[in-house]
């Protein structure tokens, strides 16, 4: 199974890890893993949650000791293990998906705190600070007014502040953990060209990402890993992104469109001319019994904010809503909860979910109304009602009474569907339904999604990965700046066509 | 066997450790320390003693389950004892029947739940934090207070009221009854009701908890509405015990309620804690209070003990969170 790359080879590389192993109380993390990374090149590290690629970069920076045995050869000098403060040394740098920024700081300080401060007295230098900070921001060819709070940067500008500062650091290998996971497409291609003049200029760049378009894109070589254990590495030339799944799942996924004609059946939503001024403009669109319609755009297109009025939690400025052929007018979700519309939030974190509590209490929230007797909640009723869904879902869990954050993406997702299946809905709002689930628990949730729809229920699919909603629905709506500007059947479109026209 | 244990282990619940240990070092220091301690006058100064500070904890344990505080606590109970007040002295004073003494409970928990209900509209609505709001209604209800008794007491009720605040019924004081009713009422309603269950909801993350269809601000509402009412009683159980209502009455006990919710293993953040351990972590402090006094400590010390005592819980359940941490790992 291990299978050397030879693209570029002969190249002494600047990292080199040998029989690396990780153990947590008795849980193998890491097995016998070695990992190899050039200078300059841009080198996907992929692998589903839990499969020890952020142990592995723990090791790297020295968070982790790895076992004994161990070799960690970094530009000529061999290591038992790391300390933080040599890798920092040697320049080695993470930016976490948290990016582990000040908000309330300024640009130039998130920058440059750590450059500036003297031996004695301890003062801060602004004005030196300042001038790193503009240097390093005009390496990566952008400009940001330095002395304004990160606060007031949207998210990708961020992410290149992280950046930034990892250059200051005089970083030779920059270690990115799902960097892209919220950016838009336009931001995401701005952060790839920078990846790229980073590889250019020298420094070696180790992506984490879980969009393999991407990975494919950017990295010259590719390692993958599965449960601890090193599957092998690839040249990225070659590769396509159903190769890599399944090699990091160690199952075959192929993807066929699922779409169906779904003509016959009567009409469950039918919304005529809606429109929230600055969110959406003249959206109609209608979904029938058992048909899924995909939604797709980039973000900030409106898509959330057309579910959210479709779900009462807005209110439209003018068009009608109707369900089941009723016109329907709702002053809360409340109301559209109890007419059986169910609305999954894109933010499983902070909406969706209530992650300190119980994955029982999180099932049943919305539907309380169920587990009465004798008008006080019954545990009896809870317990049989969380196992039917839980069995039905197929959810894997420890005990109902665990705080549902102590699951992973995937079976979260899987509570959260089952908590709006519980209000017996009859239109299943799903906003961004894989965000933060591992690549083989994705597919176990479609397959969720289209046994629902053949149940009889109407779906609506959003998402901004446009195969997602190719494959899973029935038709595709197009939606850009509060418009919806295309309809396609992913029957008679290809989704190149489809891919093209939310990209362009 | 094992599902009895389960069971029992559900009902008293991880917070209970805390409250349950300090209840056995308490009992178990000060019995060796001074023989009286096990005996039936502790307990009768124990039991008469709990109930105010006990329905003040109450009143206080909603709003922070809910991730709130509510500092009005106490001016609330003794406003609602002044209503009282003034219905029997509006009915004869001491001549006062049964009739103007039910009538005046009642307004007078509905003058602390109207307290409730317009803090309640003003956090929910305004989103204003929960402190400023409770302390300006706190500020809003000292002076009001203060300007109708100008800063006196309140006295002169008819004899019937006494047993209320010192009398027994089968050995059993009557305010201890009171209380423990009011303790099952609240147990009941956290572990039981739609507003028990979204209270805990809304405490851990009120947006999640609105996105899931929960009218959370009604339940902010009624939950601060709950939490004047029972200020009422405990307004009800001074004026009895007292004799007399003063604006000023309990103000002691403002932060002792907040220090009791915590040592019962309330999570200060909202979302989780249960009222049995509260009621413990109650019994403590007033056992330790009652048996500092029994050793002959100043009555003072007792406080600053309370003080010691809260600290000493919460470095124990960070040693304890950590034990249990490794303990597990070592395990699997």
């Amino acid at each position: 199974m291990h299978q050397l790359a030879t693209a570029g080879g002969g190249e002494k590389p600047l990292l080199s890890l040998r029989d690396i192993n990780m153990t947590f109380g008795g849980v193998k993390a890491l097995k016998n893993v070695s990992f190899d990374v050039r200078p300059g090149e841009v080198h996907c590290l992929a692998g589903e949650n839990g499969c020890g690629k952020s142990t592995l970069i723990k090791i790297i920076t020295g968070v982790y000791r790895p076992a004994d045995g161990a070799s960690i050869e970094f530009d000529g000098e061999t290591y038992s293990h790391m300390s933080p403060v040599t890798a920092q040394d040697r320049g080695i740098q993470v930016i976490w998906q948290d990016l582990a920024l000040f908000p309330e700081m300024s640009v130039a300080e998130n920058i440059a705190f750590q450059t500036v401060i003297g031996r004695w007295p301890k003062l801060v230098d602004y004005g030196r600070m300042r001038q790193i900070a503009t240097d390093a921001l005009a390496r990566l060819g952008v400009t940001l007014d330095v002395d304004l709070p990160l606060k007031e940067y949207a998210i990708a500008q961020r992410q290149i502040v992280a950046i930034a500062r990892a250059l200051v650091g005089e970083a030779r290998l920059v270690f990115m953990d799902e960097p892209t996971a919220s950016l838009t497409q336009s931001e995401t291609d701005h952060l790839l060209d920078i990846v790229r003049g980073l590889s250019a200029s020298g420094v070696a760049v180790v992506f984490v990402s879980h969009r393999l378009a991407e990975v494919l894109e950017i990295s010259s070589r590719i390692t993958v890993l599965r449960d601890g254990a090193l599957v092998g590495v690839y040249p990225a030339t070659g590769m396509t992104q159903s190769r890599i799944t399944e090699l990091m799942t160690g199952k075959t996924f192929d993807q066929q469109v699922r779409a169906k004609p779904r003509d016959g059946q009567p009409v469950v939503l039918d919304v005529e001319g809606l429109s929230r001024p600055g969110q959406f403009e003249d959206v109609s669109l209608t979904v029938r019994r058992g048909e899924t319609l995909g939604i797709t755009g980039l973000l900030g297109a409106g898509r959330t904010e057309l579910a959210l009025t479709l779900f009462g939690m807005l209110k439209p400025a003018s068009g009608t809503i109707a369900l089941e052929g009723r016109p329907v007018r709702f002053s809360s979700n409340r109301d559209a909860i109890a007419a059986g519309v169910a609305y999954l939030s894109e933010d499983r974190l902070s909406l969706g979910l209530i992650q300190p509590q119980a994955i029982a209490d999180n099932l049943v929230i919305s539907s309380l109304d169920k587990i009465l007797a004798g008008g006080l909640l019954s545990e009896e009723r809870k317990r049989s009602l969380v196992s039917r869904w839980i069995a039905d879902l197929g959810v894997k869990i420890g005990l109902q009474q665990d705080a549902i954050s102590t699951l992973s993406g995937g079976n979260q997702q899987r509570v959260a569907i089952a908590k709006w299946l519980a209000t017996d809905p009859k239109l299943l709002i799903l906003d961004a339904p894989t965000v933060g689930v591992d690549v083989g628990a994705r597919a176990g949730i479609f397959d969720i999604v289209a046994r629902l729809a053949e149940s009889g229920l109407a779906i609506i699919l959003i998402s901004d990965e446009v195969p997602e909603v190719y494959f899973n629905a029935d038709r595709v709506l197009h939606m850009a700046q509060g418009r919806i500007v295309g309809s396609y059947d992913p029957r008679t479109s290809s989704l190149a066509d489809i891919e093209g026209a939310v990209y362009a | 066997m094992s599902a009895i244990v389960e069971r029992l282990k559900a009902l008293i619940g991880p917070e209970m450790a805390g409250p349950g240990l300090a209840f056995l070092a308490v009992v178990l220091v000060f019995g060796i320390a001074s023989p009286q301690f096990l005996s039936a006058a502790t307990f009768g100064s124990v039991a008469f003693q709990l109930p105010e500070l006990g329905l003040l904890t109450l009143a206080m344990l909603l709003p922070i389950l809910t991730g709130g505080l509510n500092l009005a606590i106490t001016f609330t109970a003794n406003i609602a004892g002044l209503t009282l007040a003034w219905v029997l002295q509006a009915n004869g004073g001491v001549e006062a029947g049964p009739g103007a003494f039910a009538l005046g409970s009642v307004l007078a928990i509905l003058v602390g739940a109207t307290s409730g209900v317009i803090m309640g509209l003003v956090i929910a609505f305004t989103r204003a934090h929960p402190i400023l709001v409770s302390l300006s209604m706190m500020i809003f209800l000292r002076g009001l207070g203060e300007f109708l008794t100008r800063g006196g007491d309140v006295s002169g009720f008819p004899a019937y009221l006494g047993p209320l605040g010192h009398g027994s019924f089968l050995g059993v004081p009557i305010p201890l009854i009171v209380f423990i009713a009011c303790v099952l009422a609240w147990h009941v309603l956290l572990t039981r009701s739609k507003l028990g269950f979204n209270t805990y909801m809304i405490g851990s993350n009120l947006e999640a908890t609105r996105y899931s269809g929960i009218n959370t601000r009604k339940v902010i509402v009624l939950v601060y509405a709950l939490s004047g009412a029972m200020c009422a009683i405990a307004g009800i159980i001074m004026l009895a015990r007292f004799n007399s209502v003063r604006i000023g009455h309990g103000e002691s006990y403002l932060l002792i309620t907040v220090l009791a919710c915590f040592l019962g293993g309330v999570n200060p953040f909202g979302g989780f804690g249960r009222v049995i351990p509260v009621f413990v972590a109650l019994v403590v402090l007033q056992l330790l209070s009652s048996g500092l006094n029994l050793v002959g400590a100043n009555q003072h010390l007792a406080t600053a003990v309370w003080g010691l005592l809260l600290a000493g819980v919460m470095v124990l359940r960070f040693v304890a969170t950590k034990f249990k941490i490794s303990f597990v790992r070592k395990e699997t």
